[in-house]
């Protein structure tokens, strides 16, 4: 029994449901996995995991439950090994029907005590055990019809286990922090923050217009619906151990930002004081007491930075981490600003979720922010938080 | 039974042919999902081919809702008649005009309908779909017609992920994801379109084109498709092999984006460190 396999699944975090663990017993039922493991780890594949995020995880499951299985697939190869290619066998017609009249159960019997006997071990030729270029009904490369067909498949004798191992989708996993090939995955993420649905609506009194001037043949008027206006502004942290993450943030959300109705971006350098740069070299300036007055306050607010800066940055006057700035408010009195300003804002950090609580700065941000990872994972929670105001980790 | 091998000018990997296999088998609609370009829409072309059956495409829109594709009511045309004494009015069934899914349940043979970038809907369209695909059948309430399939229509779903799918739906059906082709198969690939291509051409280009697609700061990847029409640009434009080791002609076929052709031209003229570092990002 393998049902370890569907705890083990869950345990890895992929989200499989009884349902589908049925339609695999169902394909099973029905052989389509022709009794190989290698198969086996496709069919389910296809069956249970259903994104291609989670590809990695039902990996690591697999290799967790079936390790150590000992298979047909891998037995075949072990003959193989030991087998070497001659040259092709040309036969008579008259030998191929000697050879067709053997029968299934006598081959395999055949095999099973050549197999015992140990015969398969770097035979070439003969007429009875396993070898290759020969008349015996196993090994590859022969001619019998009523034989078994060893290794000669493209991919499938790989090794289900050995396909697991190289783990081909470990980056589109969901959980590792963002980085530029999963953009087009982490944009999918980002639509929820977009209007949804444009939609046509009709539009009676024109209707009835265009109807009455069409002599009385209806005419229908449509219109489109009005947009839901979405306004998004991000303020990214950027030098420093930042600036790989700060470009790949601002194109992530400025190519969203196309159907984003307002769309605004600033940069800081570890905190946030009393002005903000308006471009990420840092040479235009904006100040942050006019963006608070001036600015709306219902924009969807997203802030990333690794929140990681000496504890006097966020707490002192004077504390920049840039000798020659200087602050007349500590950083935490500007972010707690821009929090009391707008009412849905969140911090983005690359930084995995674990070691938060082993920096003191980022222990105090998140006293002020709702904190989520730079991962697929986090962007989905964040823009949900940002969408609805709730969410798994924080409620408002 | 139905069991697809693939066709001659389409070509796909294993686990691909399996999974349409397992999809047929189970009656469970196949879901394919990949990079642009990999082919997603050509698979319900090449099965319905290999098995020869019929094909119903129902492109999918922003704007198109899931009752469009059982049956629409066309009551305005009703009105009009009405209003001018067309024909019989009172014969509602007149005004019922079966959708992309309505017409694959009626067919009496079996065929392969491709629902085409389902994720370009709304989120609630697929939703809106669980029941007819479970039941394989839906009512018509203006007629109290019952229309059910005759045989269960092998079905193709493609999405680009521009949304993501509801689990639920997700839930009944087969995924499958596309990956982008290794060399080996991309060859067999270009084989298909240019069965006479010379040999040191074809490696180059390849070489070159698995060379450019390795650079993570792309705005947007070149595709299957592109890497063709590049093929037949060098054919065309008389290229040697030779040539393309040193220079790539024709970029804007590959490339559409004028910051991702400086990419490139860039990091081809500088130093190996540099252009390593343009073309990876790992963070240490």
């Amino acid at each position: 029994m393998f049902i370890n396999f569907f705890f083990t699944l869950k345990s890895y975090g992929v989200p499989v449901s009884i349902h589908e663990w049925m339609i695999l017993h169902h394909a099973l039922s029905l052989n389509l996995n022709n009794c190989s493991l290698t198969d086996f780890y496709h069919i389910a594949k296809s069956i249970l995991v259903k994104h291609e995020i989670h590809f990695d995880k039902y990996d690591l499951a697999f290799l967790d439950t079936f390790k150590d299985i000992e298979t047909t697939d891998e037995m075949l190869e072990e003959i193989l090994a030991g087998l070497k290619k001659v040259k092709e066998l040309h036969l008579t017609e008259e030998e191929k029907k000697q050879i067709e009249q053997l029968n299934l159960d006598e081959i395999l019997k055949n095999f099973e005590e050549q197999l015992k006997a140990g015969h398969y071990k770097d035979h070439v030729g003969g007429n009875k055990a396993i070898g290759t270029g020969g008349r015996s009904t196993q090994g590859a490369w022969g001619y019998n019809p009523a034989g078994i067909r060893i290794g000669q498949g493209e991919s499938r004798h790989h090794r289900a286990v050995q396909i697991a191992e190289k783990r081909t989708f470990r980056n589109y996993s969901s959980d590792i922090t963002l980085d530029t090939r999963q953009m087009k995955v982490a944009l999918s993420h980002l639509r929820s923050l977009l209007p949804i649905g444009m939609g046509e609506r009709l539009n009676i009194d024109e209707t009835i217009d265009a109807t009455c001037k069409n002599a009385g043949e209806i005419e229908f008027v449509w219109e489109n619906k009005d947009k839901k206006a979405s306004k998004v502004m991000l303020i990214m942290d950027v030098g420093g151990s930042m600036t790989p993450y700060a470009e790949l943030a601002s194109r992530l959300f400025s190519a969203a930002s196309s159907q984003i109705s307002r769309f605004k971006h600033y940069y800081f350098h570890n905190c946030i004081y009393q002005e903000l740069w308006t471009d990420i070299e840092r040479n235009k300036t904006i100040s942050s007491h006019d963006l608070l007055r001036s600015e709306d306050n219902d924009y969807k607010v997203i802030i990333v930075g690794d929140g990681e800066m000496a504890p006097s940055e966020l707490t002192w006057v004077n504390g920049a981490i840039d000798y020659w700035y200087h602050n007349d408010t500590p950083g935490i009195v500007w972010l707690q600003r821009f929090k009391d300003k707008f009412k849905n804002i969140i911090w983005l950090n690359p930084i995995p979720a674990r070691s938060w609580n082993y920096v003191q700065t980022i222990r105090m941000i998140r006293g002020i922010f709702p904190m989520f990872e730079l991962t697929l994972d986090g962007l989905d929670e964040s823009v949900k938080y940002l969408m609805s105001g709730k969410c798994e980790l924080y409620h408002h | 039974m139905n069991y697809f091998k693939g066709s001659d000018e389409y070509v796909l990997s294993q686990a691909l042919r399996d999974n349409v296999n397992v999809s047929i088998a189970l009656e469970r609609p196949l879901i394919v999902k990949g990079e642009p370009g990999t082919g997603k829409t050509l698979l319900a072309h090449s099965i319905a081919k290999g098995l020869g059956k019929e094909l119903i495409i129902w492109n999918i829109k922003s704007t198109t809702k899931a009752k469009e594709g059982l049956y629409v009511y066309d009551t305005v045309q009703r009105l009009n008649d009405a209003r001018f004494g067309d024909g019989n009015v009172s014969d509602i069934k007149r005004y019922i005009k079966l959708g992309k899914l309505g017409e694959a349940f009626k067919s009496e043979e079996q065929v392969v309908l491709l629902i085409d970038e389902i994720d370009k809907a709304e989120l609630e369209f697929p939703n809106d779909l669980l029941n007819e695909l479970d039941e394989m059948s839906f009512y018509i309430p203006e007629t109290g017609e019952n229309i059910k399939a005759v045989h269960r229509p092998i079905m193709i779903i493609t999405s680009n992920s521009e949304k993501e799918l509801p689990d639920p739906f997700l839930r009944r059906c087969i995924f499958h994801y596309i990956e982008f082709p290794d060399t080996e198969l991309m060859e067999e690939i270009i084989k298909v379109h240019y069965p006479k291509i010379e040999k040191n051409l074809l490696r180059e280009a390849l070489k070159r084109f698995y060379w450019i697609r390795e650079f993570d700061m792309l705005r947007k990847k070149p595709s299957t498709s592109e890497l063709i029409d590049w093929l037949q640009a060098l054919m065309v434009g008389g290229i040697s092999a030779k040539s393309i080791e040193k220079e790539i002609p024709f970029i804007g076929t590959l490339l559409k984006k004028k910051e991702d052709v400086d990419l490139v031209e860039k990091s081809g003229k500088s130093h190996y460190a540099y252009s390593t570092s343009m073309r990876t990002r790992d963070v240490y």
